[in-house]
């Protein structure tokens, strides 16, 4: 019988566009792949994305399974995990590498009770030790703890979540194969996306810069500060969930571990205490700054930057401060255009 | 009539009190009280509404040590009509792998089932992926994080699902099994009357000999799990180093420090 051998990466796709996560994939793919001395694949299911293949290789990749076929346009999980199973029986990698993201969360595990072998969630990182084995790292009990778990079984399958490792490097020069399946669709699988409803209107994950706030902000309208503050530094508003509940917002901005986890490159956090749910949401992000009242909230002993003082004062001076300095700014220009 | 609605459901520490021993690096799961997994409050209400809404059952079942009966109790409470522990030491140690295979085993047990709502997730494992593993074991369709039900009937649900870029509309027959998110609903207190009742009432603990008809026991438990963590550690504390800043000049170090950092 075969060996395992390799790493394979599911590459991920929406509407044709390759989610970001997998050339994330397939830098860490690569450097476990060139330490095991081993091949790295890509695989992609969808239709009418066969320019996106080759992408793959230029960050990565040696060679590339693709799965092209209208019924793969939409995301339906059983019949992806069908094909992905099949083609993991077929190849036998040693590990098989999928997104964190909700649909990577929603397919891995299928693919794991089918092959019967062991998946690790939401993983930070990812290293190869000295018998070869590959360790995974991953938080838990909400962000308190991270573990270092290992698989005894094959295919060691793990998600990685969004935006913690770095993207690979495209080289254009790099060569690799795409090997052209062929899609057989045998029976209904009982799932049919009838429609997108409608995108989100703030994808808080991918966000830059995020001025999120909390029980510290006393009325609705209030949220009209935070949202010049955040337009002002190029970022987005997020929120608490206890704003969020209230009605205020819309859920799309919550950070939480119930909302939405993100690791913006700047997080300020407008009265927000901290709770352990919020902190789970945010304590990866670059640089934390917190501005509260209470010199005892949690929220400062993850910031790296704490103001203690009220919103109410502080983030209208930021506000009054920046504009200055943007129309000192956007003043020069003009001057310069004229 | 109706349909038979199955609830996983899992005992977890309160989060906000349990200790980390750092040093040895293991989790003191006997410093706080257990609760009901968060998540899962918000399975049991979708499924209680449903009923409400067509009649039918609902069950929860759960898997852990005898002193999970109190969330079972709590289930009962809020408009579960069964409750069904699985408790053996032979099903402990089990990771998502073999704690899905265990439910699935008893599930079967079970009989008839047209519908299973899952929490999205567990706070303490913070997987998500027991839902999914058991509608792979069941051989059913599954939808993840849903967020709210459009329709259901004896052979199909539409639901909206977040998948955190859209929002999709899916349609899926039965069997089938959802997970949800909290956006689903608010769960119900129960009332004093609810509880009394729910305290009274069976709990059915079922051992591996229970589903050992239906079951290979050797994928329960540790010996069923491939995943083993070898090492806990503790996540940086960024904030030994946090930098205060207070008074008149706070704002002007902070627009430094934007400055510095490139943020303007």
């Amino acid at each position: 019988m075969r060996k395992y051998s390799g790493v394979m990466v599911f590459a991920e796709q929406r509407e044709g566009e390759t989610h970001p996560i997998t050339f994330e994939l397939l830098g860490k793919g690569r450097e476990i792949a060139d330490k095991l001395g081993a091949e790295l694949s890509g695989v992609l299911l969808g239709y009418q994305v066969k320019d996106k293949a080759r992408e793959l290789i230029y960050y990565g990749a040696d060679k590339v399974f693709l799965f092209d076929h209208p019924s793969l346009k939409e995301f339906d999980v059983v019949l992806y995990k069908r094909i992905l199973v099949d083609l993991i029986k077929e190849e036998k990698p040693e590990i098989f590498l999928v997104g964190a993201t909700r649909l990577g969360r929603s397919l891995a595990p299928r693919i794991a009770a089918a092959l019967n072998t062991g998946l690790t969630a939401d993983c930070i990182d990812l290293q190869i030790d000295e018998n070869g084995d590959l360790v995974q790292i991953r938080p838990a009990f909400t962000g308190n703890i991270i573990a270092h778990i290992k698989t005894k079984t094959k295919p060691v399958m793990a998600t990685v979540r969004y935006r913690v490792l770095p993207p690979g490097r495209r080289d254009v020069s790099r060569r690799g194969k795409v090997i052209v399946k062929e899609v057989e669709i045998s029976g209904d699988t009982g799932i049919k996306v009838i429609r997108k409803e409608r995108a989100k209107r703030v994808r808080i994950a991918e966000a830059d810069v995020i001025v999120a706030c909390g029980r510290g902000l006393r009325k609705r309208e209030d949220l009209k500060m935070i949202e010049e503050l955040a337009s002002l530094l190029g970022g987005v508003v997020g929120a608490s969930r206890p704003l969020v509940d209230e009605g205020w917002i819309s859920r799309d901005h919550q950070v939480g571990f119930s909302g939405n986890v993100v690791k913006p490159r700047l997080y300020i956090a407008c009265g927000i205490s901290g709770s352990p749910q919020h902190i789970a949401g945010m304590r990866n992000s670059e640089v934390i700054i917190a501005i509260n009242i209470d010199p005892s909230a949690p929220i400062f002993k993850i910031a790296d930057y704490g103001v203690v003082g009220d919103l109410y004062e502080i983030v209208p001076r930021l506000i009054g401060e920046l504009k200055k300095r943007r129309g000192v700014r956007d003043g020069r220009k003009n001057s310069e255009e004229t | 009539m109706g349909l038979h609605i199955v609830v996983p459901i899992k005992q977890v520490p309160d989060i906000e009190k349990v200790k980390f021993d750092v040093e040895i690096g293991r989790i003191d799961r006997s410093s706080a009280p257990g609760e009901t997994n968060p998540f899962d409050l918000n399975a049991l209400e979708a499924a209680v509404q449903i009923k409400e809404k067509l009649g039918g059952t609902v069950t929860a079942i759960s898997m852990g040590p005898l002193q999970a009966q109190s969330t079972l109790r709590d289930a009962l409470s809020r408009g579960a009509d069964r409750a069904i522990l699985l408790s053996d030491v032979r099903f402990s140690g089990a990771d998502t792998l073999a704690t899905s295979y265990t439910l699935a085993c008893a599930i079967r047990k079970l009989g008839r089932f047209d519908l299973i709502i899952c929490g999205e997730k567990t706070v303490d494992g913070d997987t998500g992926q027991v839902g999914p593993e058991l509608a792979e074991h069941l051989d059913i369709p599954h939808v993840a994080y849903v967020s709210e039900i459009r329709k259901v009937s004896e052979e199909k649900i539409v639901v909206v699902s977040d998948m955190g870029d859209a929002y999709y509309l899916v349609e899926v027959r039965l069997p089938a099994l959802i997970t949800v998110t909290k956006d689903i609903n608010t769960p119900r207190l129960p009332t004093l009357r609810d509880k009394l009742k729910a305290r009274k009432a069976k709990i059915e603990v079922w051992t591996a000999d229970n589903l050992a008809d239906v079951a290979d026991v050797s994928r329960f438990g540790l010996s069923g799990s491939p995943t083993t963590v070898y090492e806990i550690t503790f996540p940086a504390e960024k904030g030994k180093n946090v930098k205060i800043l207070r008074g008149e000049d706070a704002v002007n170090e902070l627009l430094e420090i934007l400055e510095e950092r490139g943020f303007l």
